[in-house]
């Protein structure tokens, strides 16, 4: 494993068919880095996240996520990684605990493992005595930073979060932030896809995907000095008005 | 292992807590034997017929009460005209009416040409038909019985045996009809309805993320269903034991293997339904469709599959729940071993490898 890199990808590309869904990537994500990867819909972003997590293969390129191949060690990949979808993809049928003790069960954490983290993750969350909870009663703030909490529940070294605050409002948003902020400092990684320029700035670094390649990656700040704008908001605007793919 | 135990136990939550649909689940077989077992049955009962008696003598009343006395029919009226006859048709009151013309004794003591006619209401032929042999053999009873004393040249004596259902019951042919009929869809339908659920609910993408294998989630997902049939297998035929009095004459073993293998299969064509289905309500219309019809049609329970016409013989023969339904009546009604089903049992077997591999191959490769 390269000292600090947790994820490395170098000409990471997929097809299908003649369409270039992304078209070689290259980029490289430190350990605790709050990593954002904006793109418009359809730009390729979520196929590029699909290809790191072992969903999908590469069609050409190189790439290692937490010290491991692509091609050849996804089953070492998906042990060590954590992955929260925009739909929070929590059980409403089941309890809190029933939902923890689940997801973690999969990824192997033994009965005792899971009581502990229970015990400290309601505490964290502030809702202790809900283990018993229906979560489909919770309100969606609270669904959000559950489904957050339960996807690193295995301490994954990298978390992956596809568009993670869609439909929330301002304050949960600002909330659900501190928590990442809370992961990073415990050295985990954020990989992040967001629609919210805001969040982009909250972000140590990010990239920006256009059709499919990766046009721009610094620092928030940075990035808006480069442009010669004062928001994430107008770099975005700039590159994706380039782009000559539509979304699907 | 233990990752497997627990996704098992989860999706035995899910079941159990979307109590309506357990319960449905539970109930459906039930009612289904019973519902075909004593009110949709298709055996002629007390049909009710009327007599046109133009000669009353000794003979007609002797037929007419034989008639009548018969579990088959039930006399509800006497007419004395064809218009009469004509008239109690058309208010449905009858199904079949018989007409004796004036002098029928004399005719058949004397004459040796008596006649009888039968007026059958043939909107349903298959019953009219039945109706007719019916009161055809008690009538030929009857002229058996004139002839005892008498020494004919030549006689030609039928003696018909009815072999594995002595008694013409309906439920010896739709106790294995409803239980091709209830795994198909408990088994098909709700695997593919909780797999496309946790598409829609994203759910899915999690796992998939995670170190669990998507055999193993597959398997998973379909086990609780193999066990809520097991239970419907069970109670389907108890009932049919118990209730409706339809013996297992052969091995229960043999049965039971049988019918987890059909399981098998249905549970394959549900992840099928499910790889394709985007929403629940797609899949639950594919398997209603794709599932419940055919298993209807073509399954040979409702309608026998040899008088079809030969390009829906052919279509009957990829219908799992066809091969299914010859096994279990050969196995519970006849009492046949093995050693008669297992070129049935190896179709099934085929099917059933042929359907999770191509369903488990396409999980893998859609997501």
């Amino acid at each position: 494993m390269e000292n600090n890199k947790v994820i490395t990808a170098k000409d990471l590309t997929k097809k299908f068919g003649d369409f270039v869904a992304v078209d070689h990537i290259s980029f490289e994500v430190e350990k605790g880095e709050i990593f954002g990867f904006l793109g418009a819909n359809g730009a390729g972003k979520t196929t590029a996240m699909r290809m790191l997590c072992g969903l999908s293969l590469p069609t050409s390129g190189v790439a290692t996520v937490a010290g491991f191949d692509i091609y050849k060690q996804t089953e070492m990949i998906k042990k060590r990684i954590g992955y929260m979808s925009q739909k929070f993809s929590l059980y409403e049928d089941l309890t809190v605990f029933e939902n923890i003790r689940f997801y973690g069960g999969i990824y192997g954490l033994q009965d005792e493992q899971i009581r502990q983290k229970t015990a400290s993750l309601m505490k964290q969350l502030h809702l202790e005595g809900e283990e018993k909870t229906m979560v489909r009663s919770l309100p969606l703030g609270w669904k959000q930073k559950l489904a957050f909490s339960i996807a690193i529940v295995h301490d994954p070294a990298i978390v992956f979060l596809d568009e993670p605050t869609g439909g929330v409002d301002p304050v949960a948003r600002r909330e659900f932030w501190s928590m990442i902020y809370d992961a990073s400092e415990r050295g985990i990684t954020i990989f992040v896809t967001t629609h919210y320029m805001d969040e982009a700035e909250y972000c140590d670094r990010v990239s920006i995907m256009v059709d499919g390649r990766i046009d721009a990656l610094d620092s928030p700040g940075n990035l808006m000095k480069n442009y010669g704008v004062n928001s994430m908001d107008e770099v975005f605007l700039q590159l994706a008005r380039k782009a000559v793919r539509t979304a699907e | 292992m233990k990752q497997f135990l627990i996704f098992i136990k989860k999706e035995w939550l899910h079941i159990w807590r979307d109590r309506r649909t357990l319960f449905i689940l539970i109930w459906m077989p039930i009612v289904q034997i019973l519902l075909y077992g004593f009110a949709l049955t298709n055996e002629v009962k007390n049909s009710k017929i009327a007599i046109f008696d133009q000669s009353k003598d000794e003979a007609t009343r002797a037929i007419s009460n034989r008639i009548a006395a018969s579990r088959y029919f039930s006399l509800v009226k006497n007419v004395h005209t064809y218009q009469d006859i004509d008239s109690t048709f058309k208010q449905g009151k009858i199904r079949m009416a018989i007409v004796f013309p004036a002098g029928f004794r004399n005719d058949l003591l004397h004459g040796n040409h008596a006649q009888i006619q039968l007026i059958a209401d043939a909107s349903d032929p298959n019953t009219a038909n039945t109706l007719a042999n019916y009161a055809s053999a008690i009538i030929n009873d009857y002229q058996q019985e004139l002839n005892q004393h008498q020494d004919l040249p030549y006689t030609i004596q039928v003696q018909v045996r009815m072999l594995y259902n002595p008694e013409l019951k309906g439920a010896y042919n739709f106790v294995p009809g409803v239980m091709a009929l209830v795994l198909m869809l408990v088994c098909a339908m709700m695997t593919s309805i909780s797999i496309v659920k946790e598409k829609e609910i994203g759910t899915m993408e999690v796992i998939l993320v995670s170190p669990l294998k998507p055999f193993r989630i597959i398997i998973a997902k379909t086990i609780p269903y193999l066990l809520v049939s097991l239970l419907n297998i069970a109670s389907i035929l108890l009932l049919s034991v118990y209730a409706l009095g339809v013996p297992i004459v052969g091995s229960l073993t043999l049965l039971l293997a049988e019918s987890i293998l059909f399981t098998i299969t249905s549970l394959s064509v549900g992840i099928l339904i499910s790889n394709t289905a985007k929403t629940q309500q797609t899949a639950m219309f594919t398997s209603m469709m794709s599932l419940f019809l055919p298993t209807l049609l073509f399954s040979g329970f409702l309608f026998p599959v040899e008088n079809m016409p030969v390009p829906l013989q052919v279509i009957s023969n990829i219908v799992p729940a066809r091969w299914y339904f010859i096994i279990v009546k050969a196995v519970m009604i006849k009492g046949l071993g093995f050693a008669s089903i297992w070129k049935e049992t190896t179709i099934l077997l085929g099917m059933t490898v042929a359907l999770l591999g191509v369903s488990i191959y396409q999980f893998k490769t859609r997501l």
